[in-house]
């Protein structure tokens, strides 16, 4: 069924057809209109679910935990601080290996406060233990939440997930999606089984107890062995929904125009779509260049875009997050990736400042001749008020040195 | 598809059972011992109430009885024993 969704109500719509059974979350802008419609869901009676109020992040995400350990399929979704303030039981979540599924609406951190996009909070958690996937737009939100309950409860997986989607540009602005329903699902969905263990009271049992450096290692690394086998579920499991329902995303990124492209753009989230007209335009001016957009950044696809990467003349990474003293995420773990091809790492769009195809052309048209100078520098800032820099300290480098 | 390994659930995580001494035996980290003298006690149990380690048992006679194999030797016993009827002894 077709509606006209946002890619929160997408998000809403994706947890109903997925038979969540339990929702906690505490609001949060972007993200509220999530929540806010599951819990209207239940309250019509529409979703046989249970909605946790609950006071804070730390705690949804506690509810969330509790009730996943007890067997129910579990959803909830934040934002920003919001994220940041449930980390610790995010921490728990994985190390418990309860296969969660939580929507993300990247917004920028404060101070200063804002409610836009970046992916700074999502990123600063990248390395806890959750499967991490960023969508495009309103209905690869909804097919991407479905496609995340059967990762996270696969047995080679068990893991929890985050699907991400951008402030405002994907979560506020309404699309045609296309609307499966319970039914519809159900079998590619079959119902949670409830492993790796459930809560049973008349075998108690204590979670997370004290290991010792004797046995804690063990645990880390079962995490990090599911992650490598997680590539080839999302992959099965993105294969299999477009056989059923006809939509796909290549699993853990999606190419465009990338086959004979001698050079490769590189991004995630909703500037993907203008990144795409770029790249048509750039094509019409005679460049050979492609788009590759991240769809799964845990687990890296590192293999993947080694093979898919190194073989072009030019790789221009645009981020849209910045880890501060560093650079760009995804600039750095690309770099890492590719020793002879040169790449460009552009950090843009902080706080929600827009990205059009034209600033998309325009990096790439810098990135060029960066790379025909042989001067490539770590990463460089892209958009920055240029008068506003020099007037609070004096100077402005487009690319500080580290 | 390659070939399923089998996956034992349980063993991706910690998780213990309930079961006596599950820590080792705690009774050596003990400095003082509490001592019951059986004929001042007045069988109350208020030490086998308060005790934080479940190291109090009660006998067939109802007299408390410590296990000192896991006894911490925190002295809640017999600062709680109205009769003064524990005394902690150094080990």
């Amino acid at each position: 069924m077709k509606m006209v969704l946002t890619g929160n109500y997408a998000a809403a719509y994706a947890a109903k057809a997925a038979r969540v059974e339990v929702v906690s979350a505490y609001p949060i802008t972007p993200q509220t209109q999530v929540v806010e419609k599951l819990s209207e869901f239940i309250e019509k009676g529409e979703m046989k679910a249970k909605f946790i109020r609950v006071e804070s992040e730390h705690s949804a995400m506690a509810a969330c935990i509790g009730a996943a350990m007890a067997g129910a399929r579990v959803f909830t979704a934040t934002s920003a601080h919001g994220l940041i303030y449930m980390s610790e039981m995010l921490w728990w979540a994985a190390g418990a290996r309860l296969p969660i599924v939580m929507g993300v609406v990247t917004r920028a951190m404060a101070p200063p406060w804002s409610i836009w996009s970046d992916h700074c909070d999502m990123l600063s958690l990248r390395d806890i233990g959750w499967i991490i996937f960023f969508c495009e737009n309103a209905q690869e939100v909804f097919d991407s939440i479905i496609q995340a309950y059967r990762v996270a409860e696969d047995e080679r997986v068990l893991l929890p997930v985050m699907v991400s989607w951008d402030a405002f540009q994907t979560s506020h602005t309404a699309e045609p999606v296309n609307v499966l329903t319970e039914k519809d699902i159900a079998e590619y969905l079959p119902d949670r089984r409830p492993i790796p263990y459930v809560i049973n009271f008349d075998k108690p049992f204590t979670h997370g107890s004290l290991c010792y450096p004797d046995k804690y290692m063990e645990f880390r690394y079962l995490i990090d062995y599911s992650m490598s086998k997680a590539k080839e579920v999302i992959k099965e499991a993105d294969e299999e929904y477009g056989k059923l329902f006809g939509r796909k995303y290549g699993g853990l990124f999606e190419e465009y125009r990338c086959s004979d492209a001698e050079a490769v753009i590189v991004t995630m989230g909703a500037i993907s779509g203008d990144a795409k007209y770029a790249v048509d335009l750039l094509r019409e001016k005679g460049y050979r260049v492609g788009l590759l957009r991240l769809r799964v950044i845990r687990p890296f696809p590192a293999s993947e875009l080694k093979e898919k990467l190194s073989s072009r003349k030019i790789v221009c990474v645009i981020d849209r997050n910045i880890s501060l003293g560093r650079g760009g995420v995804m600039g750095v773990e690309i770099k890492a990736l590719l020793r002879d091809v040169p790449v460009v790492d552009i950090v843009a769009g902080i706080g929600g400042r827009d990205i059009s195809y034209v600033d998309i052309i325009k990096m790439f048209e810098k990135a060029l001749k960066i790379v025909e100078s042989g001067e490539i520098p770590e990463y460089l800032w892209y958009g920055v008020n240029v008068e506003y820099i020099k007037k609070a300290v004096g100077e402005y480098y487009e690319s500080p040195s580290i | 598809m390659t070939s399923r390994r089998k996956i034992e659930h349980e063993l991706l995580t910690p998780i213990s059972r309930p079961n006596e001494g599950s820590a080792g035996l705690t009774g050596f980290w003990r400095v003082f011992k509490p001592i019951i003298d059986k004929n001042r006690c007045k069988k109350c149990l208020l030490c086998w109430l308060y005790c934080p380690e479940a190291a109090i048992t009660v006998d067939e006679k109802g007299y408390p009885t410590i296990n000192y194999d896991y006894c911490k030797g925190c002295g809640i016993c017999a600062n709680e024993c109205p009769v003064k009827a524990i005394r902690m002894v150094e080990e």
